[in-house]
Parts: structure tokens; C-alpha cells; sequence
């Protein structure tokens, strides 16, 4: 095998070796599905045509039916009604293994990878043929010279539970790659990647369907990516399909019709001045604490944020930026150096928070934000069932008042349930994190502490997200906010800073601030 | 010197107990391991054990070979463990309480159709005299090893080789902290676990047919003292490493045997507390290396004690 040939050659060696299909990229069709659960319409005689190497985009708000047709594709669902055809051949896809066979790959939404596993160890042996008895050299040599071929450097000897949010889902990207799939659907692939990294993946994957090896399919709220690398878009809205054509015969606007009808997006408040005299809610000094490998140390050497302004903190994922939150958070022990919140020593303990009016949004909300098997109602009460009329501790949890302040936030920040007693893991990413937001952004919040708060949302989600978090912000909230989006934090921050190897690096006022400069800081030049 | 070697036999019949005393936890625990990898427990190895026992015994006094007596009982543990694996598949079921619930099914099983073996006497496994160099017979006694430590070790060693470069060791993985990353992957959770807990089931029951073939060599109602259960605990020690399991198994043993060691060179106050030296020592390691920082290092996510 030879595999040092350059880029192309490996990619193709690797292929035949791993799957009997011919290499190159195949066309899609899919016409008429419609998919029904129960009464309930998800999809509604859609039709989409992909054709061979081409790079399609698939646009739509939550709930819109992307994921259905998706699902559709991929064999998890077996849609009501609809025909798919793929290289002028109508097939039956009844189960994900048939979709692999056809060479349909998906990178998803919600992580795949085995957590325990090394990032070697799940790329081996999602391959169709593992061998009996895994030759660990020959393995690894085929995996660095496979990953040569890719833009970005991924740590594959430590377990995938151990990585960022952005580092699994580039491994998801690169899984599908090493698979050899022909046609591959990817779902908000760049949530979590800087735009260096988005440009980087998506420019590899467009070079590829240009050289006629993958056809894609990518489900995406970014129309500055979609306008860059997409050659054609289908814009699905309440199941239905809302519209479709050639990128370069579309604006931005257009698309933003197509996908949200004729309902406003939410307006961010303009900015507040920050007040001169404002005093610091949260100072960090000195802090140090171990990163999640135990080998390196994060040192946050001093950092302000004061009531009224947002502190953007920028970075590549897997700098610290997660360990620091676990820190704030209370998940994680600092070594040394003290964190005050009002002056006052805070080491995250429920009465703390609740003192201070301290509140987070972590990423992945579910796990770090919610008790996945609880009720909606349930995880919405988080930060007041134990508290009773005025301010005492509640002895007994008063279900009807749970609820009916349940049914208020669900109500005011739009978190879309089937009821208030479903569990919260049954809701959509979007929902979740919607549900999180209206929890911690009730009542009176001095201190907001919010990491990656937009990741895997669509476009009039995060608008609305981004406005309440500019809104907490002009009512008074200190705002730290950890973010791998830099649109996001050049959007929001009144600050910016810079976290690179465990250090904040550089900081920049948001008048000065430059993309480049950020980006090389980010990058570790500095 | 030939006849006394003084206190030297403390430590030599520490040595011998282990090996002796440790052979069947090696065996439950590494089938153990097996299966809680997949994501499931199985509690019923204590009854998968004695059932084992049972039938290993019936076996080789019925046919005079104590391996066919070995695999007898093998094929006896791999019907509990579908038996165990087939219910578990079912929604709603809890692993744990089938997993009891089967404890006691082998253990009454066994007693039911072991009755009439109590009596008769069967062949024993064979030792290997490694001991043989030596006139001193406190050294021939402990260094003489039983053919099935030898092999747990070796398995032991395979195990934890397998775990991390075949196909079917990552595949037990992969279903044990993911089934959602497995079923993606076309892989059905429930038929890996179903013969991961067969595999289980064969291992313990071989153990159990150590007791009754071996140590201490015949088949009575009490012949277990809850090697099947504390050798679940002992994976959870060893954090489902099958290398850590052999190792915590010989630790078990060897201070198992401290109370008899004590006992043989003279000891004859409180030599009884030594008897709980085993369960003494593995809280302390508990609690040495137990940590309130970071999870249970090794856990399978899909176990029910983790999720």
C-alpha cells in the first residue's frame, strides 16, 4: 500500500482497501417523501435532487423537517410515502447498515463516538472490515498518514471523552472521510470550529466534491458558509419544501425568506455604554487548575468582568476555555489563585450562586445543565424548588406552582414540547437549550457565565439568544462568554480576550478589535 | 532445617493460599469483566458458580475425567449467562434484580440435583509440581500450582491484549459505553451482551468447578463462601482491567490465607481476626485510591451502577 503519494492517492488507497463500492461521489434523489407520526405531518411530499459531486445545502428552522429527511435518507426512518434514487437506481434503504452499503455517511448533531475509546481506536473499527486481530503499527501508520491529508492536527491516542465539543466533532468529520463515503450528510459540521477551521474543513470537503470523490449534503443557519461553498441550496419550512435553486442566483435574503417566512428575527438591544465607575462582579486572580489530561495547567493570571459589559473569551477549542468554565462552575478543583464574586470569595457552592445571582449556560447543555431522564417542569424548577414563599426554604416541592412556572417560561422563551411532563432529553438541541436559557435567565442575574451558548442552533434561535444575552447585559449582568464563534463574540463582546494553552494571551477592546490579530493570537502566535 | 523452616512458612503459605484461594476469583472476575464491559451486570455468578460447582463434580465422578467435569460445567455457565442475557434484553428489565433472582435459581438448582453427589469422590485437576527442586515440603506444597491458575493468568493476559487489538474486544467495548455510537455503527447492543454474559457465565461456572474439582475438592451445599459475588466487587476494584482482576484476585488470596498461615506456625490468639484480612484490605485500597474528583476512571457508561 502505498499511502505517501500525496493527498489524493492515499484517500483512494484507503478507500479500495476499506470498501468494495466503486470511489466517487453519487447522485441523490429523493421525491415525494412524506413522513407521519401518528397525526402529526413531519414531512410533507418533499423532493430534493443532489446530483454527483455537488455541494447541496439543506436550510430550515428547527422543527423544519431537516433532520426527518435526513433520518429518511439515512434508513433510521421509513418514510410514509417517497421514492429514493441513487445513481439511477431506485433502492430501498430500510436500516443505517443498508445507507453504509449504498456509501451514505453522516456526521450528526449529537456526538457518535465512543467515549472510552481513543480517537484511533473509534476510526478503526467503524470500518466495515476490521480484521480479526488489530495490527496496532500497521494501524497507526496508515491513521498519521491519513490524517496528513487532513488540515487539522487530532490527538487519537486519548479517549474521545477527554476532547472539546470542536475536537469530536472535527474527529466525527474525519471518521466519514477515513470511511470512504461516497455521499456524506453533515449536520451543522462547524458549529463548534474557529472560522479558520470551518474554511479549512469545508474547503477540504468542497475540494473534494469539485474532484468528483464525495457528493454532500450539509444542514447548515450559516449563510456566509452556504454562499461560500455551497453550489446549490433546498430550503424546508413546517415540513414542507419552501424553496430551492443555484446559490450564486440567490441573496442572503432571499434565503432568509425562504427559510423563516415572513416572521421577524429578534433585533439586539444597542449596546449600553459601559459606566466608567462600574464595579468588577467577577475578578479572578492567580487561578490555576489542572486540564482535563492532568498534564498541563491552566493559569488565568487576572481577569475583570464588570457589571454591564461582556467579556468575550476567544479561543481554539481544547485551549482550557472548558476547564476554566468547569472552575467557574464549581465542577472542577482550582489548584491555586482565588476567584471573588463581589468581592467576596466564591467557590461556586449553591448558596454562592444563589447569593450573587450567579447563572450559566454551559455547553452541551444536557448533560452539564439538565437531568436528561427529569421532566421539562423539573429541570426548569432547578434553581427555585427549594425555595419557598419569601425566600425560606421549601420543606415540600409544591408541584402546581413547578408547573404553572414552568408553563410561563416555556411559554415566554418559545421552547418547543410535546407537554411540560416529558422528559427533557426528548427535546431537540435548539429546545434544550432554549429551556436552559429561560432558567437561567429569569429573575435577577448579576453574573451570566455562558460557554458556547448558540452551538448547534438555527438562525432566528441564535438572534433570539443573542439578544437576551445583550439584553441581561444593558439590565446590568457581568457577561463572560466563551465562545469558538468569533462572529459571535465580535457581535456581543465589549471586550475580547484571547485563551491559548491553558493562558489568556491578548486582549483587545471591541473598537480595535481585528479578525486577523484575534485569529493569530488564537492560533498561538503571540 | 529439612523439617522446620520457621517463620518462613508465613509467607510461603501465604503464597501457596493465594494461588489456591485466588484461582476462582480469577475466573469469575475476568468473566465478570467480560460482561460488565459489554454494559451489563450479572449478578447471578454466585449461582452460575455453584451450579458449576455441581455439575463440574457430578461430571467427573460420572465420567472420571475431571475436564470433562471442566467443560460440563463451562456448558452448564453458558446456559445461565443466554438464560441471564436472553431476559436482560427485554425493555424494562433491570439486570440486577435477574441477576439475583438467577443467584438463587443456581444455587437451589444445584443443591436439588446435587444431592446425590455429596457421597461419591471424583478425581481432582491436576497440579503442576513446580516445587520439585526443594526437599522442604512446605515449599513443594506452595509452589505446587493447579493447572487452572495457570491458565486464568494466561487468560488474564489475553484478555486484556484482546480488549485493546481484536475486533471483538473493541466491539465489547464500543456496545458497553455506547449503544447509541453502536447501533449507528450496525451493531446490536443486546446480542453482543447476550454473549458477553454467556462468555460470563462459562467462566464463573469454571471457577465453581474449581472449588468442587480442586480446592478444596468435593461438592457440598456450603462449597462456596460468596466467591461469585465478591468477585463482582473485585472487578469494580480493579477497575475492568482483566490484568487488574488477576492481581486483585492474588492479593484476595494471599490475605485470605494469612489467617491459616498465622494459625499453622503456632499462632494461636486471634489468628480468626486474619480471617477478615481480605475484606479489610480491600477498603483500605478502597478508600486510598477512591477519589472525589474524578468518576470511577474505566467505568463502562452503558452499566446501570454508572448511569
Amino acid at each position: 500500500m502505498s499511502i505517501n503519494e500525496g493527498s489524493d492517492s492515499s484517500l483512494k488507497t484507503l478507500r479500495s482497501a476499506e470498501a468494495p463500492r466503486k470511489p466517487g461521489a453519487i447522485g441523490l434523489e429523493a421525491a415525494g417523501m412524506t413522513m407521519r407520526f401518528g397525526s402529526f405531518t413531519a414531512l410533507d411530499n418533499v423532493s430534493i435532487k443532489v446530483p454527483a459531486g455537488s455541494f447541496h445545502a439543506l436550510l430550515g428552522e428547527n422543527g423544519a423537517g431537516k433532520s426527518t429527511l435526513v433520518k429518511c435518507i439515512m434508513g433510521f426512518y421509513h418514510p410514509t410515502a417517497g421514492q429514493i434514487v441513487i445513481g439511477g437506481h431506485e433502492v430501498a434503504i430500510d436500516s443505517p447498515r443498508d445507507a453504509s452499503a449504498l456509501g451514505l455517511g453522516m456526521v450528526y448533531q449529537h456526538f457518535t463516538l465512543v467515549p472510552s475509546l481513543t480517537g484511533a481506536e473509534n476510526l478503526v473499527i467503524s470500518r466495515e472490515h476490521v480484521p480479526g486481530v488489530i495490527d496496532w503499527s500497521v494501524e497507526r501508520k496508515a491513521l498519521a498518514a491519513f490524517m496528513e491529508t487532513m488540515p487539522f492536527k487530532l490527538p487519537l491516542d486519548v479517549p474521545v471523552r477527554s476532547l472539546a465539543a470542536g475536537e469530536k466533532q472535527k474527529l466525527e468529520i474525519v471518521k466519514q472521510l477515513y470511511l470512504g463515503r461516497n455521499f456524506l450528510v453533515l449536520d451543522e459540521p462547524t458549529s463548534v470550529l474557529t472560522p479558520g477551521e470551518a474554511s479549512e474543513v469545508l474547503g477540504l470537503v468542497r475540494g473534494m466534491t469539485q474532484r468528483g470523490e464525495i457528493t454532500v449534503l450539509m444542514i447548515s443557519h450559516k449563510f456566509h458558509e452556504v454562499t461560500a461553498f455551497a453550489d446549490e441550496i433546498t430550503v424546508l419550512r413546517r415540513g414542507k419544501l419552501a424553496g430551492s435553486g443555484r446559490v450564486k442566483d440567490l441573496t442572503t435574503r432571499d434565503m432568509a425568506g425562504m427559510m423563516i417566512g415572513d416572521v421577524p428575527l429578534a433585533a439586539l438591544d444597542s449596546r449600553l455604554a459601559v459606566a466608567p465607575d462600574a464595579k468588577p462582579i467577577l475578578s479572578v486572580k492567580a487561578l490555576s487548575a489542572p486540564d482535563r489530561s492532568g498534564l498541563k495547567t491552566i493559569r488565568i493570571a487576572d481577569l475583570n468582568v464588570r457589571s454591564g459589559e461582556i467579556v468575550g473569551i476567544a479561543g481554539i477549542s481544547g485551549n482550557g476555555q472548558k476547564e476554566f468554565v468547569e472552575v467557574l462552575a464549581g465542577q472542577r478543583k482550582k489548584t491555586a489563585g482565588d476567584i471573588r464574586v463581589k468581592a467576596a470569595p466564591y467557590a461556586a457552592t449553591r448558596g454562592e450562586t444563589r447569593e450573587n445571582n450567579v447563572r450559566f449556560i454551559p455547553e452541551e447543555p444536557l448533560q452539564n445543565a439538565c437531568a436528561p431522564k427529569m421532566t421539562v417542569a423539573e429541570n426548569l424548577a432547578f434553581r427555585t424548588f427549594d425555595v419557598g414563599q419569601g425566600g425560606k426554604p421549601a420543606t415540600w416541592i409544591d408541584g402546581r406552582s413547578i408547573k404553572k412556572y414552568a408553563a410561563h417560561l416555556v411559554g415566554a422563551f418559545k421552547v418547543k414540547t410535546a407537554s411540560l411532563a416529558s422528559p427533557i432529553s426528548a427535546l431537540s438541541g435548539g429546545n434544550v437549550q432554549r429551556a436552559v436559557l429561560a432558567r437561567e435567565l429569569t429573575g435577577e442575574v448579576d453574573l451570566l457565565i455562558c460557554s458556547n451558548p448558540c452551538f448547534g442552533l438555527d438562525f432566528s434561535a441564535v438572534a433570539e439568544i443573542r439578544a437576551r444575552i445583550m439584553k441581561a447585559r444593558n439590565a446590568g449582568a457581568a457577561v463572560l462568554l466563551l465562545s469558538e464563534d468569533l462572529d459571535e463574540l465580535l457581535e456581543l463582546s465589549d471586550r475580547i480576550l484571547v485563551m491559548s494553552d491553558g493562558v489568556l494571551v491578548y486582549e483587545t477592546p471591541i473598537a480595535t478589535a481585528n479578525v486577523m490579530t484575534i485569529g493569530e493570537h488564537m492560533a498561538g502566535h503571540h | 532445617m529439612s523439617d522446620s523452616i520457621g517463620l518462613w512458612g508465613v509467607p510461603l503459605a501465604i503464597l501457596g493460599g493465594a494461588i489456591r484461594v485466588s484461582t476462582p476469583f480469577i475466573f469469575v472476575s475476568l468473566g465478570e469483566t467480560i460482561t460488565e464491559r459489554s454494559g451489563r451486570i450479572n449478578l447471578g455468578l454466585e449461582g452460575t458458580l455453584v451450579f458449576g460447582a455441581m455439575t463440574g463434580y457430578a461430571t467427573a465422578v460420572v465420567t472420571g475425567s475431571p475436564w470433562l467435569g471442566i467443560l460440563a460445567a463451562a456448558c452448564a455457565g453458558i446456559l445461565f449467562g443466554l438464560f441471564h442475557g436472553w431476559i436482560c434484553k427485554f425493555p424494562k428489565v433491570n439486570d440486577i434484580a435477574i441477576g439475583i433472582a438467577l443467584m438463587q435459581f443456581g444455587m437451589g438448582l444445584a443443591f436439588f440435583f446435587g444431592k446425590p453427589f455429596i457421597q461419591p469422590s471424583a478425581p481432582h485437576l491436576p497440579a503442576i509440581p513446580f516445587g520439585w527442586w526443594s526437599s522442604v515440603p512446605q515449599v513443594q506444597a506452595a509452589l505446587s500450582v493447579n493447572v487452572l491458575f495457570i491458565i486464568g493468568a494466561l487468560l488474564a493476559v489475553a484478555l486484556w491484549w484482546a480488549f485493546r487489538n481484536t475486533r471483538v474486544g473493541l466491539i465489547i467495548r464500543v456496545v458497553g459505553d455506547s449503544a447509541d455510537a453502536a447501533r449507528a455503527m450496525g451493531l446490536n447492543p443486546n446480542t453482543v451482551r447476550l454473549f458477553a454474559t454467556a462468555v460470563g457465565g462459562a467462566l464463573a461456572a469454571i471457577g465453581g468447578a474449581y472449588l468442587s474439582l480442586y480446592y478444596p475438592g468435593s461438592w457440598t451445599e456450603g462449597i462456596s463462601s460468596g466467591q461469585g459475588l465478591m468477585a463482582v466487587a473485585l472487578v469494580i476494584f480493579a477497575r475492568w482491567n482483566p490484568i487488574g482482576c488477576f492481581a486483585a484476585a492474588l492479593l484476595f488470596g494471599g490475605a485470605g490465607a494469612l489467617g491459616p498461615a498465622l494459625q499453622s506456625v503456632g499462632v494461636t490468639q486471634g489468628y480468626y481476626l486474619f480471617y477478615a484480612a481480605p475484606y479489610v484490605l480491600t477498603l483500605l485500597i478502597m478508600v486510598a485510591t477512591a477519589s472525589p474528583s474524578r468518576q470511577l476512571a474505566g467505568a463502562p457508561g452503558e452499566l446501570s451502577i454508572t448511569k
